[in-house]
């Protein structure tokens, strides 16, 4: 309280002693402990979408990692595709379909240069949060294996925990799809996305959206959120395979350096 | 209520302010470590399958 030099008044700060605590009535007391509640609920809302935007990113790349160490201390090493000596048009028949009793745990890695040339992700089973929040791409269970005539059908995060499928619009058709599993390498050309309502559990039949019908396609599904940072949709892209190669015939050549980075020998 | 807290720390004003930097950090790591990932799992808004499976 300013007060003029004018003022008559009598100064009756001096002599009082320094900071003496100002009695509160019960209501301001509640108020302010209400208050600081609130202020401090709204820190920790901001916390977390800090964590779930930011940290649980990096959480999941560790965890990722740790995964795809697993899966290449199981998988065949990796031969370099020059050494093998195969062309990379040979034709080596119809492909090797992992039964579905191995697809347990990590069992394959996905490729998606489209991604970036050092987009690799491992492939484990399920598709509930234990994988998908931290494993990145996960497999419905009960559909195909890689490979298999059918559909492999896989979900991953577009936003949080790794947004796996965080650039999924960005596909050409004709794009390539790489996947692989310790019986070797799956080449899946891009073909179309779609965009459905979550409820559409068809798009991950053998034949995508039609359920009574006999698959003769090798389809790969893949499905994540849309809108990215949403959730009243679904993105789903479809890629049918183009070819394989078995594990001793070395990755495709167009691949081979990510693999063998993946790998940790690159 | 925090100022209460603050007074109630022993020591010094220094050790307080280390001590009070140190209760929020330990806060913050009990959030991120337990509370998030149990409350991430009811946020509809990072639902990526289709179905109900």
């Amino acid at each position: 309280m300013a007060r003029s030099t004018m003022d008559a008044a009598p100064d009756h700060r001096v002599g009082r002693p320094p900071r003496a605590r100002r009695r509160r009535t019960p209501f301001q007391l509640v108020a302010q402990v209400l208050g600081e509640l609130l202020v401090t609920a709204g820190v920790v809302l901001l916390l977390f979408v800090g964590w779930e935007i930011w940290w649980t990113n990096i959480d999941s790349g560790i965890k990722q990692e740790q995964a795809l160490e697993e899966f290449f201390s199981d998988a065949p090493p990796v031969t370099a595709p020059d050494a093998a000596g195969a062309p990379s048009a040979e034709d080596f028949g119809d492909p090797a379909v992992l039964p579905q009793q191995d697809l347990v745990g990590t069992f394959g890695v996905v490729y998606i240069p489209r991604f970036g040339e050092n987009y690799s992700r491992p492939v484990s089973a399920g598709v509930g949060p234990d994988v998908l929040d931290n494993l990145g791409l996960g497999h419905y269970p009960g559909s195909g294996a890689p490979g298999e005539v059918g559909n492999f059908a896989l979900a991953g995060h577009r936003q949080t925990h790794g947004q796996v499928l965080d650039q999924i619009h960005t596909l050409v058709p004709g794009d390539r799809v790489y996947v692989q599993t310790r019986d070797g390498y799956y080449t899946y050309v891009f073909r179309n996305t779609e965009i459905v309502l979550p409820d559409r559990a068809d798009v991950i039949a053998p034949v995508p959206t039609q359920p009574d019908a006999q698959p003769v396609d090798r389809i790969l599904t893949m499905t994540s959120c849309n809108p990215r940072f949403g959730a009243q949709e679904r993105i789903i892209a479809y890629s049918v395979l183009e070819s394989w190669r078995p594990a001793g015939a070395g990755p495709p050549p167009e691949i081979a350096e990510n693999v063998a980075r993946a790998a940790g020998q690159g | 209520m925090y100022g209460w807290i603050f007074r109630a720390l022993p020591g010094p004003l220094w050790m307080r302010v280390i001590l009070s930097v140190i209760l929020v950090l330990a806060a913050v790591m009990v959030l991120m470590v337990f509370v998030f990932p149990w409350v991430s799992q009811f946020n509809p808004l990072t639902d990526s399958t289709i179905g109900t499976p």
